[in-house]
């Protein structure tokens, strides 16, 4: 535990030392957003997980992100796939980031 | 330490489908499983069969844990607050783990 004080040295305020895995921890049974490698994203609620990023998650949402170049005008044509799954299993090697989902969502 | 295989042995006989890092996806019974997540499916089914012919004959598979993107699951087969124990236990025997071995470090260093 590390004690952290304020200005003064009467504060008692005590904070666990909180791991990165602690943090996601925390968003068990919330949704979160998950980046995954191959320019996928992930919505859906948190269900469980371990030290290898592997991860149940419920009432998914799969965002698949390409980009298309045109021939002739050399514009990049931004698409996106989604797919709806509604429990799905996620092996860890694959996860990049996990978070609150983003308020666009 | 092994919530994912314990989660995956409840699964057994279950229909669900592998999709691979190479996009395959297999529909098939879940036969076992292993402490790797390596998949032993039956009544393999490819998805959108057209675009892979040469897994036509294929009935049964064994998939290693490590190309294994997702697995989509019965949702109806997972029982969620299980799922949520789970996780709390085996993250804190992961502190407690954490804990100890670094305990173990100091002790030497004397």
């Amino acid at each position: 535990r590390i004690r952290r004080g304020g200005m003064g040295s009467k504060s008692k305020v005590t904070t666990a030392i909180e791991e990165p895995l602690g943090l996601i921890r925390l968003s068990l049974d919330e949704r979160v957003y998950v980046k995954l490698r191959g320019d996928r994203e992930l919505r859906g609620k948190l269900h469980a997980f371990d030290q290898h990023m592997n991860m149940v998650l419920g009432d998914v949402e799969e965002t698949l992100t390409t980009v298309e170049v045109d021939e002739e005008t050399y514009e990049e044509i931004i698409k996106t796939t989604k797919r709806q799954i509604e429990m799905l299993f996620v092996r860890g090697d694959g996860v990049i980031l996990v978070a609150p989902p983003l308020r666009t969502s | 330490m092994a919530i994912f295989y314990s989660f995956f042995k409840t699964l057994i006989g279950k229909e669900i489908v592998v999709e691979l890092k190479n996009d395959l996806q297999l529909q098939g019974t879940l036969h076992s499983v292993d402490q790797y997540l390596n998949i032993k499916l039956t009544n393999v089914r490819v998805v959108h069969r057209e675009r892979y012919p040469h897994m036509n004959s294929v009935r049964n598979c064994f998939v290693r844990g490590s190309v294994v993107r997702y697995v989509q699951l019965p949702a109806a087969d997972v029982d969620v607050d299980v799922l949520h124990d789970a996780t709390r236990v085996e993250a804190r025997a992961l502190k407690a783990a954490a804990a100890a071995g670094t305990l173990a470090v100091r002790v030497r260093w004397r």
